[in-house]
């Protein structure tokens, strides 16, 4: 059972701010799929190896040589605030 | 009304220079200013034709492409608001080959915000109407590509599929749509949803212009490590064949959740299958039943992970007003996602959060291997499988939107390709009482597309919604 607080702690974690008509809202709609989703542990799955792929692939190597990257300027055009180097964000340290 | 023709049709058409592709760019361009008030199957328009000097087999036909794949130097929103302001800058790998083999683009579609969805109701830029009734959903997340192809707003588009997001909408417009199996289709330049789901096909008006689509955009790619290192075919030689003697698994126990229309099609189906020669025998999925619950752990899980990106930092969209970073990441992502990719991040969140992750994602793990069992075995005695490709017909809008476990559930015959990796198309099969169009989904074991394509283009030429289509 999912109850508001769990809602909140969830939304946390994920950083997401709930509005507290949304917390009601979420804190059911995720009980419904939840409980729903009970209907796995009918199974037992004790002996049964996870799938984490699906394909029978297997670590990709390649050979480490430098190529063409990406234009910094032009991936810089995407972003909310730059000094035309880097990314900014907000200041983090405290002096 | 060049917009009505195939792309096959087309590509004919301007290899004998009867017509120009700027002719063809123009018709659909046309159709769209007609239509897209009405049906919103686009989030961009490309408003100019952009002429390609390569002469490939595309010969500068244009092609629509779902919102969450790249074309550089144009915009890919996820139809997210935090992608607002983005513009690509690559070429995603699928796009990259049409491009090379001579493609141009005529826009972006609409989908599910970052295709989370089953209706393209979630978008950011409104609701996709589907052509056939606009009172009705067009399926999703690839309801816009779906829409515009079944409506002459696109000859043939690009779609992705993480749960059924090709094969559901193409079955509820009424059009072709193919899920390749997985690591076919490069995922580079594809935005990710769920990436041990997520897959790259085509959508189109029949089964020859999904082969010529799909045989240029497969093949291995470096760029993404997935990418399984498969030869490329032409798909095109498996269209015309016999197909007697190819032994069927029909999966009835879906049957018992279907309308009766879906249940009465499926029937239909049958006996043309029998009648073309093919050896149709019910099977067992003894776990395809738990496949919506599997799916809806694994799924939101990955994608809780993949949308960790979104911060307002590196590109797209940062919220005005905020204390400090934290609260910068918090307030632009709040603001950023609608409900719906909220609940899923959120759900994602929790199952993989600590105390959790054991009953539910290692559970899901585990279950998919148990589904792919039941998809393995059946395929040792079995060619193909068929089942709807949907349960009923396309709902009205509205009807789910405030019921994600209802939405969830329509994605139930669909979404077992995705976990298992294996290919999977929906095609035509005929209307409901309501006059909407139902599918039929064909599903064969990983790489063998070449049955999928030789079933699918016999079943066609028995039935098929051409003249049906609402392209009038």
């Amino acid at each position: 059972m999912v109850n508001k607080e769990e809602v909140k702690r969830i939304a946390k974690l994920a950083m997401l701010e709930l509005e507290e008509s949304q917390i009601d809202k979420f804190a059911s709609q995720f009980n419904d799929i939840l409980n729903y989703m009970e209907q796995i542990n009918e199974l037992d799955l004790s002996n049964c190896e996870a799938a984490f792929h699906i394909t029978e692939l297997h670590n990709v190597f390649r050979e480490d040589e430098v190529s063409p990257s990406m234009d910094r300027d032009l991936i810089l055009k995407n972003a909310p605030e730059t000094d035309g180097e880097s990314f900014k964000v907000p200041k983090v340290i405290e002096r | 009304m060049l917009y009505k023709k195939t792309l096959h049709e087309l590509m004919e058409l301007v290899k004998n220079k009867e017509v120009t592709p700027k002719e063809v760019y123009d018709s659909v361009l046309g159709r769209i200013h007609k239509k897209e008030d009405e049906i919103n199957a686009y989030v961009t328009v490309f408003e100019n034709y952009g002429e390609n000097k390569i002469d490939g087999i595309f010969k500068g036909l244009p092609i629509a492409i779902k919102d969450n794949m790249h074309i550089a130097t144009k915009p890919t929103t996820c139809s997210s608001k935090i992608l607002s302001n983005f513009v690509a800058v690559f070429d995603a790998t699928a796009v990259r080959r049409l491009k090379e083999n001579g493609a141009t683009f005529i826009g972006k579609t609409n989908l599910d915000e970052f295709a989370m969805g089953s209706s393209t109701e979630t978008s950011f830029y409104g609701v996709t109407k589907n052509p056939w009734d606009t009172t009705r959903v067009p399926g999703g997340s690839s309801g816009g590509s779906a829409a515009a192809v079944a409506s002459g707003e696109a000859i043939a588009a690009l779609g992705s599929d993480t749960g059924g997001s090709i094969r559901q909408p193409a079955s509820l417009c009424g059009v072709v749509g193919l899920k390749p199996t997985y690591g076919r289709v490069s995922r580079y330049g594809l935005v990710a949803f769920a990436s041990s789901l997520d897959q790259i096909g085509p959508i189109a008006r029949d089964v020859e212009d999904a082969a010529i689509l799909m045989s240029a955009i497969c093949g291995h790619d470096p760029m993404d490590s997935t990418s399984a290192n498969v030869e490329c075919e032409d798909f095109t030689k498996y269209l015309n064949q016999p197909v007697n003697g190819i032994k069927i698994g029909i999966y009835e126990a879906a049957l018992g959740d279907c309308d009766s229309d879906v249940q009465k099609a499926m029937d239909e189906s049958v006996k043309i299958l029998e009648s073309l020669g093919c050896n149709v025998k019910p099977i067992d999925l003894p776990h395809a039943k738990y496949a919506v619950s599997d799916y809806y752990i694994i799924a939101p899980a990955e994608a809780s992970s993949n949308l960790e990106r979104y911060d307002g930092v590196k590109y797209g969209f940062r919220i005005d007003g905020y204390e400090d970073l934290k609260d910068m990441y918090i307030k632009t992502r709040s603001e950023g996602f609608g409900d719906e990719v909220k609940r899923r991040i959120m759900l994602g969140t929790y199952v993989l959060s600590s105390g959790y992750y054991d009953a539910y994602y290692l559970k899901a793990q585990k279950l998919r291997s148990l589904i792919k069992r039941d998809f393995d075995s059946v395929f040792k005695d079995f060619d193909c499988i068929i089942m709807p490709t949907t349960p009923t017909e396309a709902f009205k809008i509205g009807e789910k939107a405030n019921n994600p476990l209802q939405m969830y559930l329509s994605d139930i015959f669909t979404i077992p390709a995705n976990l298992t990796g294996i290919p999977a198309i929906s095609i035509p099969n005929g209307l409901s009482a309501n006059g909407l169009p139902l599918g039929l989904q064909i599903a064969a074991n990983a790489f063998r597309e070449d049955i999928i394509f030789k079933v699918a283009s016999a079943f066609e030429k028995e039935f098929n919604l051409k003249g049906k289509l609402p392209l009038y």
